[in-house]
């Protein structure tokens, strides 16, 4: 009983405040920037469901009991549930895809009364749980195909019915769990021919595919000159070559086929192949001209003519940090960036003080996860990554989006405020 | 803790590289690229450009001649279009279903986002209507314009008309001016461009995503207010000018009238004219492109662009000269035997005058008399300095403004012409001329060409006693009535003022017993000189010029009535209507019984080349079949002879209508 007591006591001191601090004032910009993109004279009261920055305050204030509500539950409930709530969340995608609504072309809402959940939201904190759960256990290396092969089919199985939505978006944050699986020993090996293959994809996209070929086996050829003692690397080449010649080929293929159309176009507006300003290249030019336009120090509070007469579409969600650079300028881009940062290196840091791997695990999750969200969203307002649909954490205006993130992170403190603790996986 | 522990730097090198990637990439778009900057404010600042108000123009006593009025455009925001009662709104703007159809896709073809013109210049009662109703149009709206009017329907060479600007003005004007601009084209609307069209301002105008307006922008702190144009008071009487319009109707001529004491153009008209609000109605184009092609150029300025001959009118200038000159006296006589003889050709006089001297000389308009004088004015050196004495003579007349423009505030003056002694010399050959061979200028006629205006000039200096001011037509400028300094300055033209007494003398006898005696108004002493101007093309000239009352004159004025025959039928009763008119506001019964509305409607017009070409076919046809119907009909001679007369003097309008085609063509050339 003593010792629990003062668990208990110890509970709040533990509790990572910076963490939590970078959380508030992440929130706090974020209901700032949705009030004034979408400020509207007629309706000036705060809170109240008028107004997305009305509804965005009543999701804040949810979403902090949320956290305390997470904060006061056992870690062991996070553990021994975890499976719980990722069949949960498999249950919930599926039905979404029957029962759920249409919003813009993507079957992601269930209807609750005046409220709508998005389970894929929901996904990533069960999938982060599992995999955690899962990789912690006794005799798993991921070097081995088999717990390899279990924990892509974790991650695969929500990508999956998240992409039959389809909400591409949703699907390609699950990709971002690749940083956990290498922290747990999956090859380097990974990331670098995934790096090659979008470099590859995006080169095959520019350039003519013959120089491109012509150009990789020049390089192929040297390297093979260079090492030509070394049999393996001579093979791995060659293999290397094979492979990358066949996916030139194939890209052309993945294009025509099986990419959607509004996908080309957003792939080629960034690549530059189309300048079509006034419809496809509408929203990216706009929201350039937004973030652009705000200088040094921005334009001020309510005063972005980009945000205020509304040239940028989905500012309150998508496009949030239009608002941002444009209103606050440079030094408020380099603050947030600078917020955010902190924040997953704060994450990391947490991590990989965790005595159970389940928490480092997690962890990471929640920090590739977030990594994610931050880079493809601000990548693509400023036309350096292709347009995806994902909000920007803590920021965008979304309730499910908030109260996701909430929750990764929030579960993520509590772990790590019981980080003396021991805590065994069931 | 864990063999992979070092690979939480690469994944956190991962995290900042990127991260800073966002950052280089914002630093760059944020700071050191302006374009964003540029284009947001493209995107939601629209500049507005205020029109000012164009100056009116007020007649010499503040009557308006010129001035705006609000029309109404009807224009549609197709964006904003909700349905409505089609049939009602054709109804009242008179249109059909498919009138409307074709502009309402004509609108939203060039943008559904932006307000576009419907319907061009509705009528006041329709916009009226219309205007009632609006709220049930969603989409529609009345837009407020100006346009010129002219309430008089007046002078519209002296006031001209303004029109869309085109590529060139833009270009002229270095970007002053924008497409869709009004600048003046002709008269005093172009004359006076710079002060009549004021001041543009500018509105910076916020406006959203899809072009609403969101108020002004910076507080209006670029916004500049347009000035309105300058108000003109013209030197016109439109009383007087209205009464010349009449007067000259159906006739082509001209009637110019100036305030000798300040060289102010009294009346400026000619005929044929136009009614200036055509200029400005909707569908104007046929209008114009119509009176482009009409055969009498209404378009033509004639009080400054129509040459003459000035004829006898010339002669007291003459003998002022030669006054001057000492060449005569007043008590001078030259026997006229009713002709003179120079060198192995005659100039015939109309009268057997007998011993003449220079008042019977004026009166009697002796060509006998002034051939004399010229003689003698032009051999004063000798025969062999012809040349160099003519070339004195020459300046001489162009101190009278003959021969010179006068700078009148209108464009496109022309100068008249007084042969130098140059053309002489090419056209006989050098020192194979003589007082002879030119001896047609003595009476006004060969090379000798003036427009109107000048020869009311010439009336003015006559009336001051030898000055003239430039003869102008805007009399002052501004709330201030400011007035050009150049139309205060005393031009002399070098002849002392007692030797106008004489050829004054003489002209007042002109009207009083003289030429132009049936013209005489009683109560007025009228000075004059009628001229009647061969016309090698046709019919004479009707000249009259003068000034009235003879001592401290109010008018001086030039008549022109073309093809109309003697300057004492015409030109001079005319002219006495004018000056009657502007001196005493009414027009009295003549002693002579000549009557005002006789003048009004005669039709003096020469017959057109269409009428010409279809009288000829006429006269043919007739002629066939006189021939036709003398071969087989002889019994009835007496119709056809009949029939050969009038075709005869057919024939003979026929010739003086062509030559006056001919000339009108020659002169549109020249132009």
């Amino acid at each position: 009983m003593r010792s629990s007591s003062a668990n208990q006591r110890g509970f709040f001191f533990n509790v990572d405040w910076l963490t939590v601090l970078l959380y508030l004032i992440l929130v706090t910009i974020g209901w700032f920037n949705i009030h004034s993109a979408v400020f509207d004279p007629k309706h000036p009261e705060v809170i109240g469901f008028d107004t997305n920055y009305g509804k965005q305050l009543v999701y804040i204030i949810a979403g902090v009991v949320l956290a305390i509500v997470i904060l006061l539950l056992d870690n062991r409930f996070f553990i021994a549930f975890a499976s719980i709530f990722y069949a949960i969340t498999i249950i919930l995608l599926i039905a979404v895809l029957i029962v759920g609504r249409n919003v813009g072309g993507n079957q992601a809402w269930i209807p609750l009364g005046s409220f709508r959940l998005q389970p894929s939201e929901f996904a990533k904190v069960t999938t982060c749980l599992l995999l955690a759960r899962y990789l912690s256990g006794p005799n798993i290396r991921i070097t081995e195909w088999k717990s390899f092969l279990a924990a892509g089919a974790i991650i695969g199985v929500p990508m999956m019915l998240i992409m039959l939505q389809p909400d591409t978006g949703s699907t390609l944050v699950f990709c971002s769990l690749i940083f956990v699986l290498y922290r747990e020993g999956l090859s380097p090996w990974f990331l670098i021919v995934i790096a090659l293959i979008i470099a590859l994809f995006v080169l095959t996209l520019l350039f003519n595919q013959l120089y491109l070929i012509l150009s990789l086996v020049v390089l192929g050829l040297l390297v093979i000159w260079m090492f030509k003692h070394y049999r393996q690397v001579v093979f791995a080449v060659l293999i290397g070559l094979a492979i990358s010649i066949s996916f030139i080929f194939s890209v052309k293929y993945i294009y025509g086929h099986v990419l959607k159309q509004h996908q080309k176009e957003r792939i080629d507006i960034l690549l530059g192949l189309t300048t079509d300003l006034k419809k496809k290249g509408y929203n990216v030019n706009q929201s350039k001209i937004a973030i652009g336009s705000g200088k040094l120090w921005g334009k001020g509070y309510l005063q972005g003519t980009q945000t205020r007469y509304s040239f940028v579409p989905a500012q309150s969600t998508d496009f949030i940090f239009c608002t941002i650079g444009e209103e606050w300028g440079f030094a408020g881009s380099l603050t947030l960036i600078g917020i955010y940062l902190f924040l997953l290196l704060r994450l990391v840091a947490i991590a990989e003080r965790q005595r159970s791997p389940f928490s480092r695990i997690y962890g990471y999750g929640v920090a590739s996860i977030l990594f994610f969200h931050v880079m493809i969203n601000i990548g693509m307002t400023i036309g350096i990554v292709p347009v995806i649909g994902i909000p920007l954490p803590l920021i965008s205006y979304g309730g499910s989006s908030l109260w996701s993130f909430t929750i990764l992170l929030f579960i993520l403190v509590k772990l790590d405020s019981n980080r003396m603790g021991t805590i065994s996986p069931a | 803790m864990n063999s992979f522990f070092a690979r939480r730097y690469v994944i956190t090198g991962i995290f900042v590289a990127l991260c800073l990637v966002l950052l280089v990439r914002l630093f760059y778009m944020q700071i050191m690229d302006d374009k964003y900057l540029l284009a947001s404010k493209s995107n939601v600042v629209r500049r507005y450009i205020v029109y000012p108000a164009r100056g009116p123009i007020l007649d010499r006593h503040g009557k308006i001649m010129v001035q705006n009025v609000p029309v109404f455009d009807i224009t549609v925001l197709p964006r904003e279009v909700k349905p409505f009662d089609t049939t009602l709104f054709c109804k009242l703007l008179g249109i059909d279903k498919e009138g409307f159809d074709k502009r309402f896709n004509k609108a939203v073809k060039y943008s559904p986002y932006l307000q576009s013109v419907f319907e061009k210049q509705v009528p006041l009662n329709v916009w009226a209507s219309f205007q009632e109703r609006l709220p049930e149009f969603p989409g529609f709206d009345v837009q407020r314009r100006t346009m010129r009017t002219y309430p008089d329907s007046t002078a519209a060479q002296f006031l001209g008309y303004i029109g869309e600007v085109t590529d060139r003005d833009i270009e002229k004007s270095g970007g002053f001016y924008r497409p869709g601009d009004y600048i003046g084209r002709s008269g005093v609307e172009r004359a006076y461009e710079d002060l009549l069209r004021g001041q543009r301002g500018v509105r910076n105008v916020l406006v959203d995503s899809r072009n609403v307006q969101k108020g002004s922008f910076a507080n209006g702190a670029f916004d500049t207010s347009a000035v309105a144009g300058e108000r003109l008071i013209s030197s016109l009487d439109s009383k007087l000018q209205k009464l010349g319009e009449q007067l000259m109707k159906n006739k082509v001529g001209s009637i110019v009238a100036i305030e000798p004491s300040t060289g102010e153009i009294l009346a400026f008209v000619s005929s044929p004219t136009y009614d200036p609000n055509i200029m400005v109605e909707k569908g104007k184009g046929n209008v114009i492109s119509a009176m482009y092609n009409d055969p009498y150029s209404p378009f033509l300025v004639r009080p400054i662009q129509a040459y003459y001959s000035p004829g006898s009118s010339f002669k007291p200038l003459d003998a002022l000269i030669a006054l001057q000159e000492g060449i005569i006296t007043p008590q001078t006589t030259f026997f006229c035997p009713h002709y003179y003889q120079a060198g192995n050709h005659r100039v015939g006089c109309e009268h057997f005058d007998g011993v003449t001297d220079l008042r019977k000389g004026i009166s009697q308009s002796c060509n006998t008399y002034f051939c004399n004088v010229f003689d003698r004015l032009i051999n004063a050196h000798g025969p062999k300095n012809t040349a160099t004495t003519y070339g004195a003579w020459r300046e001489k007349v162009n101190n009278f403004g003959f021969g010179v423009k006068l700078d009148v505030d209108l464009p496109h003056e022309r100068r008249g012409l007084v042969p130098t002694p140059l053309y002489y010399d090419n056209r006989f050959g050098k020192n194979h001329w003589r007082s002879s061979s030119v001896i047609s200028l003595a009476i006004g006629q060969g090379e000798l060409l003036a427009t109107p205006l000048q020869m009311a000039n010439i009336e003015c200096t006559i009336a001051n006693r030898g000055f003239y001011f430039k003869p102008h037509l805007i009399k002052a400028i501004g709330d201030k009535n400011v007035i050009k300094k150049e139309f205060t300055e005393k031009h002399y033209v070098g002849v002392d003022s007692n030797y106008f007494h004489p050829v004054i003398d003489g002209m007042q006898d002109v009207v009083d017993h003289g030429t132009a005696a049936d013209s005489r108004i009683p109560g007025i002493v009228m000075c004059g000189k009628t001229g009647t101007v061969q016309n090698p093309h046709g019919k004479n000239h009707s000249v009259f010029v003068g000034f009235a009352p003879r001592d401290n004159p109010k008018i001086a004025i030039a008549v022109v009535v073309e093809n109309a025959g003697y300057g004492a039928s015409w030109a001079a009763p005319i002219a006495s209507f004018m000056v009657e008119k502007y001196l005493k506001d009414s027009i009295t019964r003549r002693p002579s019984g000549i009557d005002l509305h006789r003048y009004m409607n005669a039709n003096l017009l020469p017959p057109t080349p269409a009428q010409i070409k279809a009288q000829k076919q006429r006269q043919d046809s007739l002629r066939r079949l006189m021939k036709d119907t003398s071969r087989k009909r002889t019994d009835t001679l007496e119709k056809p002879r009949v029939q050969l007369k009038s075709a005869g003097n057919n024939n003979r309008r026929d010739t003086m209508a062509k030559l006056y085609a001919a000339r009108l063509k020659r002169r549109e050339d020249a132009e």
